[in-house]
């Protein structure tokens, strides 16, 4: 302690007692065992109770496969949509001055407070063949609803927010000066954005795609209003799951589960790097 | 899109003054961004749930009652809210024990245990619920210890409540996280000097400090619970009137072409939810006042 007395205050003077201390970290961690740890391992350790052979079996079985083979399809398109309305909400917002601004802001966040059923529900009142468009759509012979369409366009409502509220903080916060610089000096308008901005909120950018991304991978309530369940056609992962658990099919449940559960994990793992990134990032501006 | 950020002035009135700044938009691209915005947010979000408005628009007072306030969608609004409550109420503790932990110690592990904190975040919310399910089940890691003793949790409402906890444990954690982090150790410092015990300063520094981060996390944590349906329909048990919770009753009338029904028990969870927002913002507006007071 002796190199301690120069400094300002003693660092034991503001801290707990190493008793209370580790009572509260050892009770902390307990929680982190109990509620997130024991679930992730089940997951992994019922998917492979029966042998890996039982394992792949489950993962390649025909149905299943179609429903890997849908929520990446799904993914991929849902997630260029949330993108570019991401990038453009955030360019208007952050770039620009216009009235009616915080409550723009406050409208792209309105799909997280609404739950997911009833997100699935408002596109069976517009889509459905009892909904507005249900007559003109039979007509014409469209399937939106029970279909994928329907299952795209649920997707990107409820991963709607993810890109633009990261996006929105991190440009306002960057102001704008480095475009009007580059504006001032003869760049055009995608030439600014392009060599710019982007460079500026790469990481930012990163961090609201996996979150968009896992959310459009892992979307069940939602998506479950809107599918009707076809096997082997409007069946996503999540949804595989719930079929196979309903059917007493435990095993071959928690294979398809195990795979959603590893795509968590990879989600956790870039966000923890990204978030490092930006704090270094932060630190060598500040 | 204009670009000169300069104009002299030549008005005959004027024509001494210095080239005078004029405000005009410098960045291009203004008109078509917000354009494509608005429409993106009104054709995704604005028309579908205004179709949720004017459906009950066309229902009769008698049916919009008779569907929202039937004994069984009654019982489970008391389940959804009630459980919903709970597990936030836990999840103030657990979230601030755990904030608390991050921030304040060292220990082995915990970047890992930072970053596994939003599990429920990236879990999907089907894997979620059948991993606590079997969990908790008889024969499971943690239910063949209750058992013995009959205490059942999967398909109980105790269960619905073990699943909120579950998907609700970042809110708290996130919101107060980071201001637990500003709170300045100086004030701790003086109170200590002044001969104020660790709980006394707990309770009247801190804890004043984080209190609107807290229920912030409460609320957000609460408002996520009641929309709840994926990690809770598996260990439910889904017992009409003792553990059907509200959104199963919107899938179950959805089921039966029942969309009047539907509709109508959605315009509640709508409504429930709006006002929750409200209260989330309001809250974190008191936050920032707070925060802008100190610095």
């Amino acid at each position: 302690m002796s190199s301690n007395k120069l400094s300002t205050t003693p660092a034991h003077a503001v801290d707990e007692s190493p008793w209370v201390k580790w009572v509260l970290i050892t009770l902390a961690l307990f929680f982190v065992f109990l509620f997130l740890l024991l679930p992730l391992t089940t997951v992994f350790a019922e998917a492979l109770s029966k042998g890996f052979q039982v394992y792949l079996q489950a993962v390649e079985d025909p149905d299943s496969w179609s429903a890997i083979k849908l929520t990446l399809g799904i993914a991929a398109i849902v997630i260029p949509l949330n993108l570019t309305f991401g990038l453009t909400a955030a360019w208007a917002v952050s770039k620009h001055d216009f009235k009616g601004k915080a409550f723009f802001i406050t409208l792209i966040d309105l799909p997280f407070s609404v739950s997911p059923v009833v997100a699935g529900l408002i596109y069976v009142l517009v889509f459905g063949a009892n909904g507005w468009f249900g007559g003109w759509l039979i007509a014409h012979d469209i399937k939106i609803i029970f279909a994928l369409p329907g299952m795209i366009i649920a997707t990107v409502f409820v991963t709607l927010p993810f890109i633009a509220r990261e996006l929105i903080p991190l440009m306002q916060s960057q102001g704008t000066d480095e475009e009007q610089a580059a504006t001032v000096l003869g760049a055009n308008g995608w030439q600014t954005f392009w060599h710019v901005t982007l460079p500026n909120i790469k990481w930012g950018l990163i961090y609201g795609v996996i979150l968009c991304n896992a959310r459009s991978m892992g979307e069940f309530g939602a998506v479950a209003v809107v599918s009707g369940h076809i096997r082997g056609q409007t069946n996503t992962m999540p949804l595989q799951v719930e079929i196979l658990y309903n059917e007493y099919q435990a095993t071959a449940a928690f294979a398809i589960a195990s795979l959603l559960a590893l795509l968590a994990l990879l989600t956790l793992a870039i966000k923890s790097f990204v978030e490092w990134q930006q704090s270094r990032i932060k630190r060598i501006y500040a | 899109m204009a670009t000169a950020i300069l104009e002299i002035n030549s008005s005959p009135g004027e024509s001494q003054a210095l080239p005078r700044l004029k405000y005009q938009r410098v960045l291009p691209g203004f008109g078509i961004t917000l354009g494509f915005a608005i429409f993106y947010l009104s054709v995704i979000v604005l028309i579908p749930l205004s179709a949720l408005l004017f459906k009950t628009l066309t229902l009769s007072p008698e049916q919009f009652i008779t569907a929202v306030a039937s004994p069984r969608v009654l019982a489970s609004y008391r389940l959804t809210f009630g459980a919903s409550a709970l597990a936030a109420s836990i999840n103030l503790f657990i979230g601030l024990l755990l904030a608390w932990v991050l921030v304040r110690y060292e220990f082995p592990g915990k970047k890992f245990v930072d970053a596994l904190i939003d599990l429920p975040f990236a879990l999907p919310t089907a894997v979620a619920g059948i991993a606590l399910t079997s969990l908790l089940a008889g024969n499971g890691w943690i239910g063949q210890y209750l058992e013995p003793y009959g205490i059942q949790i999967a398909f109980t409402p105790i269960g619905i409540v073990i699943a909120l906890i579950f998907i609700g444990i970042p809110f708290v954690v996130r919101t107060v996280q980071p201001v637990l982090e500003d709170v300045e150790k100086e004030l701790e410092e003086a109170a200590t000097c002044l001969g104020a015990s660790r709980l006394q300063i707990f309770i009247k520094i801190i804890l004043p400090t984080i209190t609107p981060a807290l229920l912030t996390g409460f609320a957000m944590a609460f408002a996520r619970a009641i929309g709840e349906y994926g990690s809770v329909i598996f260990i439910a048990g889904n017992m009409p009137m003792v553990s059907e919770i509200t959104s199963l009753i919107i899938i179950g009338k959805l089921e039966q072409y029942d969309f009047a029904g539907a509709t109508s028990v959605a315009i509640v969870m709508l409504v429930a939810s709006f006002i929750l927002l409200l209260i989330i913002n309001l809250l974190q507006a008191w936050q920032r006042k707070r925060l802008g007071m100190k610095s």
